[in-house]
């Protein structure tokens, strides 16, 4: 028996992160005790470069290795680089705000490594068990990270209500994995694919209860309406660095597993999920956009804008062709950059013992921060869409994506919820320029590390913006192998 | 002499079901956080049993093997859960599912 090929450039930058995390870990160990620990984060961000350069020469190598387990196609290396700019950021915005809050321990920082580590898996495994691993390593270091803050009531209730549901989805997922092992007697998404289109399984009940099961599990992470329930109350304990780190990777990853599978492993069912995605898609839309009109806290108007954000990437999934699937690696892109930005803002606007995240607290911050206001406007009118930003391209490919494929009242829906959504998104920006403020918020730092996060968030979301086609091309060339 | 008769798989895929539901149900009805816990483990393991017969049946050995990840995921997922269950019985005195109600709407 011939062993297989390693091919260790494959997983290097996933090597790279993974040995960063120890590290991190190591060096806080044998650190002298009592001293301030900024350095950890510049580490991991260190850690994340890094591996950001051993993932570029990847590029258009579409190689796949560890017996076809493990793809560094261009699906995956599209993914990997948005992922890899999440934690890129998020880490940026860490150092800055887990020192503040009394979490900036290593611990924290490897944490998000390993969290990077597990949603750079799944967008590359092409074998059940990768994807199933890459998600729980990624879920069980994100309920840790959401409990950071252990003196904090909300932040423990948002860690244990994310941990109890997600270990609920889990179980559905892995249902449904079994149900798909079991009617074909595979785990490689590809030789599904093959034995489903041979053998005509079209009927299958098994299959089809796989693809229920299969459709709980990815909603749920996701945060797809019936499966959003934990979002806001997650997102508004979680500590806000962890919360833009969720908004963001989890979703990002989330989709990549979701339309890895789908679209390499049952492809023949196109029609059935088509329907059941087209009532998930509406009711996301639909319903975060309606529920955050009425909150008064900024984290959980931003959780139910990204409920509704997942509505529209799901209007491109459910449209199901090339424009479509590049729309949605644009969109996580471009939203990886608002979303990130926006709740650079948000942090800024924050000092230690006092969050200030009520929408309130934003009235006159046009006239005190000018800078702060006028960059947390441009995130919010990007996820509104207004042209000439990120978010509203990202829209323009996705629904056009559906007008493409047909699916009218679909793009309808969705561009009638982009309307709405302005007014919550604008409601935020008339309290900045045109009310006086209703309580004096002084002694804001803007330390510099956030401060640049905040600055590459707002290059790219422009960038996205005006100049969409180079990154829109990429994407096109990296759904080359999946579909 | 006395022979073991072949059960049939459906059987153990029946029984999975079963186990299955009952702890999709206790997890949602139950309000002790370390029971619902227990039903979601129940769950877990009903599907480790599935793979099994799956892999018994298909005479494949992947379904073994990912049952084993399935109980290293589900150890670690124990860890780190029953860590959150203790941090929140000391701010809260509590693992009540019902009395867990700060953030709501």
């Amino acid at each position: 028996m011939k062993l297989p090929d390693i091919d260790l450039y494959l997983i290097a930058p996933e090597i790279i992160i993974t040995v960063f995390g120890f590290l991190v870990l190591l060096v806080d160990v044998f650190a002298p005790k009592g001293e301030k620990k900024g350095y950890l984060g510049v580490l991991s961000l260190l850690g994340v470069a890094i591996a950001f350069f051993y993932t570029l020469p990847l590029v258009g190598t579409g190689k796949t290795g560890f017996v076809e387990m493990f793809a560094a196609d261009g699906f995956a290396i599209f993914f990997k680089i948005t992922i890899l700019i999440i934690a890129f950021l998020t880490l940026l915005i860490s150092i800055g705000y887990a020192p503040r809050e009394g979490i900036g321990f290593g611990e924290y920082y490897a944490l998000i490594l390993f969290a990077t580590f597990g949603m750079m898996l799944m967008a590359a495994g092409t074998h059940l068990i990768i994807i199933f691993l890459g998600l729980e390593t990624m879920s069980i270091s994100i309920y840790v990270l959401a409990g950071m803050l252990r003196g904090d009531q909300k932040s423990v209730e948002s860690a244990f209500k994310y941990f109890l549901l997600g270990a609920f989805a889990t179980g559905f997922l892995l249902y449904g994995i079994a149900f798909l092992y079991g009617a074909t007697g595979s785990l490689y998404l590809k030789n599904i694919a093959s034995y489903i289109g041979s053998k005509n399984l079209l009927n299958h009940p098994m299959l089809l209860m796989s693809l229920a099961f299969l459709t709980i599990g990815f909603g749920f992470k996701i945060a797809s309406v019936p499966f959003h329930m934990w979002t806001p109350d997650v997102y508004e304990g979680a500590p806000t660095s962890v919360t833009a780190f969720m908004a963001t990777g989890v979703k990002a990853a989330g989709f990549s597993a979701l339309l890895r599978v789908f679209f390499t492993a049952l492809p023949a069912f196109q029609p059935d999920w088509t329907s059941i995605m087209w009532l998930i898609a509406v009711a996301t839309m639909t319903f975060g956009n309606i529920i955050a009109i009425s909150q008064n806290n900024i984290k959980r108007m931003l959780a139910y804008s990204s409920i509704a954000h997942a509505g529209y990437i799901l209007v491109a999934f459910v449209a199901g062709n090339k424009l479509g699937t590049s729309g949605i690696l644009f969109y996580l892109m471009a939203y990886a950059f608002m979303n990130l930005g926006a709740f650079t803002c948000v942090i800024l606007l924050g000092k230690k013992g006092e969050e200030n995240t009520l929408i309130t607290d934003y009235a006159g911050l046009g006239f005190k921060y000018p800078l702060l206001a006028a960059s947390m406007t441009v995130f919010l009118l990007s996820m509104a869409g207004i042209p000439p930003l990120g978010g509203f391209m990202a829209k323009f490919y996705v629904f056009s994506a559906a007008v493409e494929a047909k699916f009218y009242w679909l793009a309808v829906l969705g561009m009638i919820n982009s309307a709405i959504s302005v007014y919550y998104y604008l409601r935020v920006t008339v309290l900045m320029y045109f009310r006086e403020p209703e309580r004096e918020i002084t002694g804001l730092s803007f330390s510099p590390a956030p401060t640049l996060a905040l600055i590459l968030a707002l290059i790219g979301t422009f960038y996205l913006g005006i100049f969409p086609s180079n990154v829109l091309s990429f994407a096109q060339k990296s759904i080359a192998g999946l579909m | 002499m006395w022979v073991v008769p072949t059960i049939p798989p459906a059987l153990y895929l029946i029984l999975s079901g079963i186990l299955f539901m009952i702890g999709v149900i206790g997890a949602i009805t139950r309000r002790n956080a370390i029971v619902v816990f227990i039903c979601i483990e129940l769950m877990l393991n009903a599907v480790n049993l599935s793979f099994i017969t799956f892999s018994r049946f298909l005479q494949s050995i992947d379904g073994v093997i990912f049952a084993f990840f399935v109980m290293a995921v589900a150890a670690a997922e124990a860890a780190v859960g029953l860590a959150i269950f203790v941090m929140l019985y000391r701010s809260r005195e509590t693992v009540n599912v019902d009395e867990v109600n700060l953030l709501k709407w």
